[in-house]
């Protein structure tokens, strides 16, 4: 049986253990908030935006020829995957590595026929190791991303389908469903083939023409679908943490219980023993 | 009298939101002046100042791109990846970014796609510049 001194100093340990991980689910509670906010800000954002080429894709139907509204043989297929920073979120980043692995196993053959762009310390680490080729990667986002820290990478990935390096795009990531559940989403962004029509289509004038402006139009939506996904997934990512911590910080409580209780009969066996020697040992005189 | 119904929407949220009675952007095709009732439109704008008139007062908002849509009923959106007021702009960052700009310019080879961008840098702080001293 382990000793007193053994058992008090388990005790301690796991209850500095606890104060961490409660502290940490308070941050996430707090950073999930923020998140949330902002993801609520962008949505006027992405709504407009939407309406706009959807309005005009359904008023000119079948006649636009842009790139990025076209479906072409795809020889190699990219995949933008967004991942957190850090662990310690449950099984936040190995549900969309998972799924990515998976996605690439039943559609492909060899691997030169994909290429990924890794959002997120957890996931490029994953990929790094193995026969996958990463063709860009962007670590170190803060929590609360602006449009500019995303800009550059979503434009790579938007420029590397405009070039027809990569003939499709599929964006992997963690939908915030709610608080307490997650879920992971494989979304294919490019080309653009089903862009919502709204039901009331109001004609527009174009200035110049109405290729010219999809021409602006279109990199600037799925630049924003990108950008609206990883407010998306650093909502997810907070709620998934602060789960995962709460349950880590129950999980301690329940040791925290069980060594008190062994600690306290461990004493008590002790007191019992010291009684009885005591008892034995006058005995003995007498 | 009658209003156009505006707003300025960059993906960090509205940047502008109310009614004036008239706006004039710079689009790639031209300068455009929209009053009420304006036919809908839908053009991409410069890296340019936007101008809100309403009754005796001028607002001005510098915009780095984007377009403007102009839909039936007086209402008007500007969709752009980064707005900001007139009285928002903090000069001094844009006098730093101006140089950081021209800085990367004369390092790089005129051909560059990095060139391209480094120079889109330049009109953005010149914009806000720009703006500012309007």
């Amino acid at each position: 049986m382990a000793s007193l001194r053994d058992i008090k100093g388990k005790i301690n340990s796991t209850k500095k253990t606890r104060k961490i991980t409660k502290a940490m689910q308070m941050v996430s509670a707090a950073k999930l908030n923020r998140a949330q906010m902002q993801a609520t800000a962008y949505h006027s954002y992405t709504d407009k935006l939407r309406e706009v080429v959807g309005n005009i894709a359904s008023a000119n139907k079948g006649s636009l020829r842009h790139p990025m509204l076209q479906t072409r043989p795809v020889k190699k297929t990219g995949y933008l995957i967004l991942t957190a920073e850090r662990g310690l979120a449950g099984a936040y980043n190995n549900n969309v590595i998972k799924r990515v692995n998976q996605m690439i196993k039943e559609r492909h053959k060899s691997s030169d026929e994909y290429t990924v762009i890794v959002i997120g310390r957890m996931g490029f680490n994953h990929f790094r190791h193995r026969d996958v080729t990463i063709a860009a990667e962007k670590l170190g986002l803060p929590d609360q991303p602006s449009f500019d820290d995303v800009k550059e990478i979503a434009k790579l990935a938007v420029g590397m389908f405009e070039d027809q390096e990569i003939d499709e795009l599929f964006m992997i990531y963690n939908h915030f469903k709610s608080a307490i559940s997650q879920e992971v989403r494989d979304v294919k962004l490019l080309p653009l083939a089903d862009v919502e029509t709204s039901s009331e289509t109001a004609t527009y004038e174009y200035e110049p023409d109405a290729e010219e402006v999809l021409e602006t139009l279109l990199p600037l939506y799925a630049e924003g679908l990108i950008y609206g996904a990883l407010l998306d997934a650093k909502a997810a990512e907070h709620a998934a943490r602060m789960t995962a911590m709460q349950s880590s910080t129950d999980n301690a409580t329940e040791l925290i219980d069980k060594y008190t209780l062994q600690y306290n009969r461990a004493r008590q066996a002790a007191i019992t023993q010291e009684i009885s020697e005591i008892v034995g040992g006058a005995s003995a005189l007498q | 009298m009658n209003t156009i119904n505006t707003s300025i929407v960059t993906p960090n949220g509205t940047v502008y939101e109310g009614d004036v009675h008239m706006i004039s952007v710079h689009a790639t095709a031209g300068d455009m002046g929209i009053l009420p009732n304006h036919i809908p439109v839908v053009a991409p704008l410069k890296i340019s100042a936007v101008k809100l008139k309403h009754e005796g007062t001028e607002e001005y908002v510098a915009v780095s791109g984007g377009f403007i849509e102009v839909r039936r009923g007086s209402t008007v959106t500007i969709i752009t990846e980064a707005a900001e007021k007139k009285e928002d702009i903090d000069v001094e960052r844009a006098q730093r970014a101006k140089e950081a700009a021209q800085e990367k310019l004369s390092g790089l080879n005129e051909k560059t796609a990095a060139y391209a961008e480094a120079e889109k840098e330049l009109q953005r702080a010149e914009n806000r510049l720009q703006v500012a001293s309007l």
